[in-house]
């Protein structure tokens, strides 16, 4: 109903100077802030997503992982600084199609079968009804398709969480640890999948609070207390850092970190 | 608005009752055994004619103000209504969805008790039919309105479920089925001026006193109408795509 467009201008301006200056970027994150109970749980963060990439943004649990990618679908209020998604202020009308958003806990009606659930997602993307079995396959849930939700387990669950954002084909993709608790195989098949998509010209952003996921992915965010510690590949943040693992890399980072603040 | 993704909506929450037998089953059954009861209380008596009527009203306000409550809240703590609101879906097609699905369950609750009520149980109304359900269904969506609206202002079911007594409750005291509101105190009867649920049963009650639908009949449901508008402008802008 366009309630919000009035709240996210469109600087023309800036937005053919972000496109000219990040032609490969679909997000791009300059100075945000977000304050959470009176604390800031991002401060000063910036940071750009490549086009066709899996990134993973990686750093323990209440870094403040899911308030950037919060951010970055618009669903977050935010003190100050700029988001930008395809050249789009984050939460505009026109993203609404073109950005998929997993949560962390499952977000879909325990009470409907998997089936039921992907539908209605469907329905609202306008997306073709054909998408719910391929969705339904490329998680891997086709034997579970019309089961209750409520009665799958946590992992199946967030699969289903996962094949509705998959729904309509997204150009970005935002998935809040979609691999947590999942069995290593099943793993394995969905990091497998998210390179595919992004072969495919999706851009995936994905956050894990497991360091060793980190292989899996093109380019890395290495982030800890609101604030991004590393923006690289994963061979750069090796060879760069001369540790042998993203775990040891990060701990080597934060010591650094501290000591030029010390 | 999109009519797509209204009635998906409103297909989606009718699928959600559909599962749940029991509380399917709740929701038509429940208002005929108090109906019958009260029958059984009053046999013998006028009380249950003049009862009767106005509480065919009363019965999917309040259902229908719990469920909506309890909703709403869940997929706002699930998280379904985020991911919702960063879709193409317009409020409005999520209220209407909503209120298409709650208003046929009332539909169905209503005629099977007035059914029950006119038949089994002899209550006199001499207003038409169809009348007395437009009056439930209007109802039904106040009360799924008003819970929409409240529902906001809850953390957790446990408030969600005590918003009843609270919002309900006052409003059933004070809308004239216990003492006739014209000869309440004047504060009360100030009171129960501004509740909308003294105007359904104002509605109702017409349906028992005269033949044919009186003028007043239609005024008192213009408020009601009025009041289901205002809760769900009120209950739209709780719904916020953007939160702390």
């Amino acid at each position: 109903m366009g309630v919000d467009a009035g709240s996210h201008p469109v600087h023309i301006h800036q937005m053919m100077n972000n496109e000219a200056t990040h032609p490969d970027a679909a997000v791009v994150v300059a100075g945000l802030k977000v304050v959470r109970g009176g604390r800031a749980v991002l401060d000063d963060v910036s940071l750009e997503v490549t086009r066709g990439t899996v990134t993973g943004l990686l750093g323990p649990s209440g870094c403040g992982k899911s308030t950037l990618m919060r951010s970055i679908v618009g669903v977050q209020i935010v003190e100050g600084g700029t988001v930008e998604v395809l050249g789009q202020p984050a939460g505009a009308k026109a993203l609404r199609r073109s950005v998929g958003y997993v949560t962390q806990a499952p977000s879909v009606y325990a009470d409907l079968t998997v089936r039921e659930n992907l539908r209605y997602f469907a329905a609202v993307l306008g997306a073709p009804a054909s998408d719910v079995d391929r969705v339904v396959d490329e998680v891997g849930l086709g034997s579970h398709i019309d089961v209750v939700t409520g009665r799958l387990s946590g992992g199946q669950a967030a699969r289903v969480s996962l094949a509705a954002a998959l729904l309509g084909n997204p150009e970005v993709l935002v998935l809040d640890e979609p691999t947590v608790g999942l069995d290593p195989v099943l793993r394995r098949d969905l990091w497998k999948l998210f390179a595919h998509l992004a072969d495919n010209g999706s851009t995936l952003l994905v956050s894990s609070h497991v360091m060793d996921e980190a292989t899996r992915c093109g380019r890395l965010l290495l982030m800890r207390d609101g604030r991004i510690l590393a923006d690289d590949s994963p061979e750069g943040l090796l060879e760069r850092t001369g540790a042998p693992d993203v775990e040891t890399a990060f701990l080597q980072l934060v010591e650094q970190a501290e000591r030029s603040a010390a | 608005m999109n009519p797509a993704v209204t009635l998906a909506t409103a297909r989606r929450v009718l699928g959600q009752l559909r599962h749940d037998h029991r509380t399917l089953a709740m929701l038509i059954v429940v208002p005929c055994v108090l109906l019958s009861l009260l029958a059984w209380i009053f046999d013998g008596t006028r009380t249950f004619d003049s009862l009767g009527a106005p509480l065919l009203g009363i019965f999917p306000f309040v259902v229908m103000f719990l469920v909506t409550s309890v909703a709403t809240l869940r997929e706002r703590t699930s998280g379904t209504l985020e991911r919702l609101l960063t879709m193409p879906i317009g409020k409005l097609d999520l209220l209407v969805g909503y209120a298409l699905a709650f208003g046929l369950v009332a539909v169905v609750q209503a005629t099977v008790a007035a059914l029950l009520a006119v038949t089994l149980l002899g209550l006199d109304i001499t207003g038409p039919f169809w009348f007395l359900l437009l009056v439930a269904v209007l109802d039904a969506l106040l009360g799924m309105a008003l819970g929409l609206f409240v529902s906001a202002f809850a953390a957790t079911e446990f408030q969600a479920v005590q918003f009843m007594p609270a919002f309900v409750l006052p409003q059933f005291l004070l809308c004239g089925l216990l003492v006739p509101r014209d000869r309440m105190d004047d504060v009360l009867r100030a009171i129960s001026d501004v509740l909308p649920l003294s105007y359904a049963v104002d509605a109702m009650r017409d349906l028992s006193t005269s033949e044919g639908i009186a003028a007043e009949a239609w005024g008192d449901l213009s408020v009601v109408g009025a009041a289901i508008v205002l809760a769900l402008g009120l209950g739209a802008a709780t719904l916020r795509r953007r939160t702390p």
